[in-house]
């Protein structure tokens, strides 16, 4: 298997803000800790569907282009907790190409926040 | 309050045409910390669309957002979203199943350019958590 260059993303909470304006997803468990943690949730995390697109910001590198990308997609299996501070958290996306035809190749990617996988059975397919 | 197991199989009506501008799709670019480079929308755009048909849907089965935490989402392209499309998205429920209280739904959304024509599909499992 061929692996891919590792890439890391910071994730803070003014990211979380930026990206519930251009994404249109106002839940409040991504910017209350009050209403996070009165669903349950550790704390205010990351929209699922930010860590899915810095995922994606990855596999464009490794493809050569977002338009060769044809599917991808994961699981949130863990929440990525982001704290109220100026560091935030840093996300790592790994990869290795799992299989490869003529012109296909399927990438296994790995996204980790702390050491602990975040997403997961995340696969991409894209052109070679 | 649990969902309603009569939705599966539901389709919901597509959603109001979306039109990509150049302007929304520069700060979705920036929003994920990418470049943004002339013509080139981001893979998960789409999303923008499909979160406007589960919108609807949420407000139709009267669950509350905050209740919402994202289980999966799975995109399937027939081509890139491009600046000018106009899409819509239309909903239909697959699944849904009760584990401890939460109720798992599973939904595919089928983005669609103005002519009618696929653009992408996409899937998504979305968790309601029950309440305390």
């Amino acid at each position: 298997m061929t692996e891919l260059a590792a890439q890391q993303f910071t994730v803070t909470r003014a990211d979380l803000v930026r990206y519930a304006g251009a994404s249109g997803d106002f839940n409040p468990i991504h910017w209350s800790e009050r209403v996070a943690t009165s669903v349950g949730l550790p704390g205010v995390i990351a929209h699922g569907m930010l860590t899915l697109a810095l995922a994606a910001r990855a596999v464009e590198e490794w493809a050569g282009g977002a338009d060769r990308i044809v599917e991808f997609g994961a699981k949130f299996t863990k929440p990525v907790v982001v704290p109220d501070d100026d560091r935030g958290v840093v996300v790592e996306v790994t990869g290795s190409v799992s299989a490869e035809d003529d012109d296909r190749r399927t990438i296994a990617v790995k996204v980790t926040c702390e050491g602990v996988g975040v997403l997961g059975a995340m696969k991409a397919v894209v052109r070679a | 309050m649990p969902i309603d197991a009569t939705l599966v199989g539901r389709k919901f009506p597509p959603t109001a045409p979306y039109e990509v501008t150049q302007v929304k799709v520069r700060e979705f670019a920036e929003a994920i910390g990418a470049t943004p480079a002339d013509g080139v929308v981001p893979p998960t755009f789409p999303i923008v669309v499909a979160f406007a048909a589960m919108n609807d849907f949420l407000a139709e089965v009267e669950a509350d957002l905050f209740r919402i935490v994202h289980g999966e989402q799975r995109f399937a392209y027939e081509r890139p979203v491009r600046i000018g499309d106009v899409l819509s998205a239309t909903l239909v429920v697959d699944s849904l199943r009760q584990i401890g209280g939460n109720d798992i739904l599973g939904t595919t959304s089928l983005i669609t350019a103005a002519d009618g024509s696929v653009v992408c599909r996409t899937k998504s499992t979305l968790i309601h958590r029950a309440e305390a």
